[in-house]
């Protein structure tokens, strides 16, 4: 287990430095200069050299990665001021440190996550198993066609006509917004129950599907005819035996799933305006922010590449016969 | 007369599909009294391992019926509610099948799946559960069974999961074990010792043997009586020794001619019984073996096309074809014996 934990914190760290150096270069790819839109609508050469300089792009690009990669480390200083050890760099759209804005907004994000996988695990996992059970069964239809429906919807379309009739029409649920859980737990969750509940919808369809398709398969595989052989209820059958088995694909994509949405729930958190890493995301690119593109790009991807080593570690101690070596 | 230890009375099984209805057991009747083996013999969907199925009540209700009696010990099992087959399965009845690893939880230790039949049957603590599989393991000849109780089947090898799969099986000291294809995924050499294990465990407790195969060599091994299914159907039934020494059908002749045998020369190809298996959805009219039979003509003329022949009825050798005693004997000793 140690070894393979290491191992994989190696490798995914390679593959965070790939990603960010990739990144990096595309976006000096992009035949604009971040300088001018910078500097304004009248700007003489001089006054844009010095927001080159000012800016750190005057230089090579190799440099600028270099020197982007030992702020993590040491920390950088900008005519700005100085900007802390973990420094992923300075926006001179939002005029402060990366770091700050993504420290600031990812509680947001990660309340939103959260909050949307335990609905949407909860649901989707609980009436994939009811209709695996009662497969062929009024039951199941009712869950299978419910989940396409589901699945075919579109999170602005819900989101909007769920906020004008819950909130709007019905003030049964409060207006989107985020509120500090240390603070208050109930406004927390309050404000985030309706983002919670439209972002699952969709992830609730699939993870319907999913187990229903995975129990099913189970349910017919030799050893849970074994154990029915040997005289298991039914139950013991279904949750101790085929669950198991069903539980693998599940968590695999669920690790995904969480991955992708600390990355930014992008057009939940528009639609709802809250201001997570989603929101922070789309006005890097806007913008042309490229340091606030990479702080974005790196938190997404350390996200997905973390709970991929979750999810190879929780496999193991589901199915004995992966080896963590 | 006693009544035998299991009887099976009539059984159909059938299944509804997209296509039409499935019969796959059709008619089915024999017995098998404790302490002997039955060897049920057949072709691949000749309704062997449906029937034992059947008999343990693992047939969904919902796409499958079930006619016929099945009797167990003075119990009538096609009508127990499924309460009772729960109670029974594992504990009076137990099955091995063909497959061990994928027949056994690869998610599990070998001593919890083995254990926890056990609990479930007789109520006992997760420890005494424990000894009861240790001591099951070193039963059925696994070296280091205390040590090995907590392994998962991944980590035996084919023979040695097939010898879990038996302490599973045998845990509560079952009255009727079914072994369905018990060695036919393992090396030859397994087979023979996983037979004899077989062989011995039953001298040890007088448990009553089903043995599916389609392997002759197997049932001529364990079988006391030997059962020959077709489309089925039960077309030849009989001591093993009368059976196979002495065959009367001309489907039991044809899969015994179909063996390959050590001493004839090996440039001789093997004669497979020819045709295909009927579908179980459009049983022919008649014998239901007629098609692929060389001897419908002798029987005479539609006989084998009108009604379907039926099992003599009485104990002992019995067959299922319209050719006289007197033709098949002339048959078997002029055509057939030499090529056994």
């Amino acid at each position: 287990m140690y070894h393979f934990l290491v191992r994989r914190i190696l490798g995914a760290l390679v593959i965070l430095l790939i990603i960010t150096a990739v990144t990096f270069f595309l976006f000096f790819a992009i035949p604009r200069d971040p300088a001018r839109l910078a500097c304004g609508k009248i700007c003489p050469p001089e006054t844009l050299e010095l927001v080159r300089h000012n800016m750190g792009i005057d230089e090579p690009v190799f440099l600028q990665y270099w020197h982007w990669l030992a702020g993590i480390f040491a920390g950088r200083e900008f005519t700005y001021g100085h900007c802390d050890a973990p420094c992923l760099g300075y926006s001179f759209v939002n005029q402060e440190p990366i770091f700050d804005a993504i420290v600031d907004r990812f509680p947001t994000t990660l309340s939103l996550t959260i909050g949307a996988a335990v609905v949407f695990l909860l649901f989707g996992v609980g009436t994939g198993m009811i209709a695996a059970a009662r497969r062929g069964r009024a039951a199941d239809k009712i869950a299978s066609s419910a989940s396409l429906v589901g699945a075919s919807m579109q999170i602005y379309f819900v989101g909007v006509l769920a906020t004008w009739v819950l909130v709007d029409r019905l003030r049964v649920l409060e207006r989107p917004a985020y509120h500090d859980f240390t603070a208050d737990p109930f406004a927390w969750a309050g404000g985030l129950l309706l983002p919670w509940l439209v972002l699952s919808i969709i992830f609730t369809a699939n993870y319907t599907r999913m187990t229903r398709s995975s129990m099913v398969e189970q349910l017919s595989e030799d050893y849970v005819r074994t154990a029915r052989a040997k005289g298991m209820s039914s139950r013991t059958v279904f949750l101790r035996f085929a669950w198991r088995g069903a539980m693998g694909p599940i968590i695999t994509i669920f690790g995904v799933d969480l991955g992708t949405l600390l990355g930014g729930a992008i057009i939940t958190e528009q639609t709802f305006s809250l201001h997570g890493i989603g929101e922070l995301s789309i006005k890097a690119v806007v913008n042309q922010d490229l340091p606030m593109l990479l702080g974005v790009v790196l938190v997404s991807a350390a996200a997905i590449v973390v709970f991929n080593i979750v999810v190879d570690a929780a496999y193991a101690v589901i199915d004995p016969r992966v080896r963590l070596s | 007369m006693t009544t035998p230890f299991l009887s099976v009375r009539d059984l159909t099984v059938a299944f509804g599909t997209e296509d039409g209805v499935v019969h796959a057991v059709d008619g089915l009747s024999f017995d098998v009294e404790k302490g002997t083996t039955l060897g049920i013999v057949g072709e691949s969907g000749s309704g062997k391992s449906v029937t034992n199925l059947a008999i343990l009540g693992l047939h969904d209700p919902a796409y499958t019926k079930i006619g016929g009696e099945i009797t167990l010990d003075g119990r009538e099992l096609t009508r127990a509610s499924p309460r009772e087959m729960e109670r029974l399965r594992g504990n009076k009845v137990a099955m091995i099948f063909q497959d061990p690893l994928t027949s056994l939880s690869p998610y599990h230790t070998v001593g919890r799946q083995i254990g926890e039949t056990f609990r479930k049957h007789t109520g006992a603590s997760r420890r005494e559960a424990r000894d009861r599989a240790i001591e099951m393991l070193r039963r059925v000849g696994i070296p280091h069974a205390a040590s090995r109780v907590d392994d998962h089947p991944h980590q035996f090898s084919g023979g040695m999961r097939q010898r879990v799969m038996i302490a599973m099986a045998l845990v509560c000291d079952p009255d009727l074990l079914i072994a369905d294809e018990p060695t036919t995924a393992l090396d030859v050499t397994v087979q023979a010792q996983i037979l004899d294990l077989l062989k011995e465990l039953q001298d040890q407790s007088g448990t009553a043997i089903i043995m599916v195969t389609h392997d002759l060599g197997v049932v001529a091994r364990t079988a006391h009586e030997v059962l020959v299914m077709y489309a089925g159907r039960a077309i030849e039934r009989g001591a093993v020794r009368e059976v196979l020494g002495t065959p009367r059908h001309p489907y039991t002749w044809g899969l015994l001619s179909s063996m390959p045998k050590l001493r004839s020369p090996v440039d001789v190809p093997l004669v497979p019984v020819r045709g295909t298996p009927p579908s179980l959805i459009n049983v022919p009219p008649g014998c239901p073996f007629h098609p692929r039979c060389d001897y419908t003509e002798l029987a005479g003329p539609g006989l084998c096309r009108g009604e379907r022949p039926e099992l003599a009825p009485h104990r002992g050798h019995g067959d299922a074809c319209y050719l006289t005693p007197a033709q098949k004997r002339t048959i078997f000793t002029e055509q057939i014996k030499d090529k056994l």
